[in-house]
């Protein structure tokens, strides 16, 4: 008997298909442009290059740190990925399957959930915080009742004791107890990928590390992948496995946490670096490491965009644009101090064949 | 007061009486800045280290009661009010905000609001005022500085524009500098150029500043000392260095103990347990107590004075050591 080859593999739980060395999410050629206002008539027409050209990887099971000035692209990033907005180019694979192709964004959505900055914003003011949880979960077709008691479940793993919390609105509930609703919320549909848009940079220190352990042991129990957005290397550097640094739309470098932190190859990361204020009032800062802000991504310089505040610059780099070049395994950087060959005084001899 | 003590506050407290029930904000603070030193008031959300600053200038709404005794380069700040609080306002202290799209005028070229500064506190004409506020654009180092005299807010970045501030809150060489968290809102890129810009025009100035910061790495870098606020008390007092390398009251413990720059290599966090109290129903004693792990009987009656730890570092707590 011949069985049917092209049998779906859709017994198998949606980001459980492509095995554990599959990356959860892989991102190609990622491009999102924003029209600036302006008929175009007469003048050529503007846009924002908020993210132009970024590939990466999520493997399963990390924590995928990204790392950057504001305006850099890493929330547009986020939004890209959530599907909040749709991108001008480039694909988005889930587990090796094309998401609003082979695999429906309503599948897709219930894999990926995200918490935001601001965690009063983000949370109904007329709902009460157990139906905020249980309302994904019923628009997905959960029954009411098990909807509920799911949240009031989640409550009680977020360390908000549901006997007193769950009838609490968000505005008689404090910063911290807030984004660990949201968290709770972005839990209740079991994704397998939570993105953390800068979810604990509005709360105070000890709140935050309070937070930042919740998250962890979230993370253990269900088996999360996460994607951690924040501009806070210190934070970056304790949660996340690998690290990516992006600038101006582009990715800088990316690697491993002791390859970017230990063996930082791209001179923005350094500065980047440097630029975290010292502990020590003997040991601080004379110099600041970059001057002046990013430059305007309406109009961003030619050749490698951080040419214009990089202490290494030489007239090759206004000219060839650096792609992401492999430094180790783990580890690749955009700059052209590492592409052998490249022209820069800097670069590694080119290996002979 | 002695001669070179610029600000002096003594046992201030300040209450909002926003409805029915009132809420002690700033309980009891005493502090002293001298001549030339920088201060950080470091302390979370609702510790009540801004609502100390603003007291300087009375910034606050109407019906706020204030009590104590605030002296600022000899002026009783108590006692002023009307045109002799304005006259003080911008020309003996300044203030720089956290978010300058909030304090500038958007409708006003950048130019125009510091000019406008001077003229109100100087017998000058607008051409020399010009010129003073391009020379004091040019000293915060802002590139082209004709052309981004000319720029509204909305024309600049929150860098260049907190560099404006600056520039604006030095404009009439005031004594005092006052800095409400003036880099939280900005790149770690940019907090660092800012910082040692407040750093060099102080110097430069010889003008005491009063910083005010939830963030341990920032006072670091721009303080000489570090008063440590929880729940509406100054609860640690003294240098820099002191407080960092050798802190003694247990919520500068936890603080510096929570820092995630700490955590190398472990898996966890040490936090403190707990969040600050509600500021309208005040734990009696020491409003750290509830979350102390040292705490005992005497620590939930008696609220702890400030004592000498050394000749410069005073700490409010029964138990320090």
């Amino acid at each position: 008997m011949i069985s049917v080859v092209e049998q779906p593999s859709s017994d198998l739980a949606v980001g459980e298909r492509g095995g554990p060395a599959q990356p959860l999410i892989s991102v190609r050629g990622l491009v999102k442009h924003f029209p600036v206002k302006g008929t175009g008539f007469l003048k050529p027409k503007k846009v924002v290059r908020a993210v132009d050209g970024v590939d990466f990887d999520i493997l399963k099971g990390e924590t995928l740190g990204v790392v950057g000035e504001s305006g850099c692209g890493k929330s547009t990033t986020a939004r890209l990925l959530m599907q909040l907005m749709s991108a001008n180019e480039g694909d988005i694979l889930f587990d090796g399957e094309k998401v609003g192709g082979a695999l429906p964004l309503a599948d897709y959505r219930r894999q990926v959930q995200m918490v935001f900055q601001d965690s009063y914003a983000s949370l109904n003011p007329r709902l009460t915080i157990e139906e905020t949880i249980a309302f994904a979960p019923k628009v997905h077709g959960v029954p009411a009742q098990t909807a509920m008691a799911r949240a009031h479940d989640l409550l009680h793993r977020v360390g908000l004791e549901p006997s007193r919390f769950a009838g609490r609105y968000p505005h008689e509930l404090s910063g911290g107890q807030r984004q660990r609703v949201n968290i709770a919320r972005a839990l209740a549909l079991e994704p397998r990928l939570v993105i953390l848009d800068e979810a604990v940079s509005a709360l105070d220190k000890s709140v935050e590390a309070q937070v930042l352990n919740l998250l962890l042991d979230l993370k253990r129990d269900f088996g999360l992948t996460y994607l951690f957005i924040s501009h806070d290397l210190n934070v970056v550097r304790f949660m996340c496995e690998r690290v990516m640094v992006m600038y101006l739309g582009k990715v800088a470098e990316i690697g491993s946490r002791y390859a970017i932190f230990e063996e930082t190859r791209h001179p923005y990361s350094s500065a980047l670096l440097a630029s975290m204020p010292k502990m020590d009032p003997s040991e601080r800062t004379l110099e600041p490491p970059l001057s002046g802000d990013p430059p305007n991504p309406i109009d961003p310089p030619p050749g490698c965009r951080f040419h214009t505040r990089c202490a290494f610059a030489e007239p090759v780099c206004s000219e060839k644009t650096p792609g992401l070049a492999t430094v180790s395994a783990a580890h690749s950087a955009a700059c052209l101090m590492s592409v052998p060959g490249s022209g820069h005084s800097r670069a590694p001899v080119m290996a002979e064949a | 007061m002695t001669e070179e003590t610029m600000i002096d506050i003594r046992n201030l407290s300040v209450t909002f009486r926003p409805g029915r029930k009132p809420v002690k904000a700033v309980n009891g603070v005493s502090l002293s800045v001298k001549a030339g030193e920088v201060v950080a008031l470091l302390g979370e959300s609702g510790s009540g280290k801004s609502v100390t600053m603003r007291s300087l200038l009375k910034l606050h709404p109407k019906g706020t009661l204030i009590e104590g005794a605030i002296d600022v380069a000899g002026h009783d700040v108590m006692q002023l009010s009307g045109r002799a609080l304005s006259d003080m306002r911008g020309a003996t202290v300044s203030m720089v905000f956290q978010e300058p799209r909030l304090a500038l005028d958007p409708v006003y070229t950048l130019g125009q609001q510091i000019e406008e500064t001077i003229m109100r506190h100087e017998k000058i004409s607008r051409s020399a005022a010009a010129a003073r506020a391009l020379a004091l654009f040019e000293k915060v180092r802002i590139p082209s500085p004709e052309r981004r005299l000319k720029n509204y807010p909305h024309e600049m970045s929150g860098g260049m524009l907190q560099r404006s501030m600056i520039a604006m809150a030095l404009a009439c060489n005031p004594k005092v500098l006052l800095a409400d968290e003036p880099t939280t809102a900005l790149d770690a890129t940019v907090q660092i150029q800012i910082l040692l810009l407040i750093r060099e025009l102080q110097k430069e100035y010889g003008l005491s500043v009063i910083f005010v910061t939830h963030d341990i790495g920032v006072a670091a870098e721009v303080a000489d000392r570090i008063a440590v606020m929880y729940a509406g008390r100054i609860v640690e007092e003294g240098p820099a260095v002191e407080i960092i390398r050798n802190p003694k009251h247990p919520y500068t413990k936890g603080l510096l103990g929570a820092r995630v720059e700490l955590a190398h290599g472990r898996d966890r966090l040490i936090t403190i347990p707990g969040a600050p109290p509600d500021l309208t129903a005040m734990p009696p004693g020491c409003a750290f107590a509830p979350r102390c792990p040292q705490a005992t009987d005497i620590c939930r009656v008696d609220v702890p004075a400030l004592t000498a730890a050394s000749v410069d570092h005073s700490v409010g707590c029964v138990h320090y050591g």
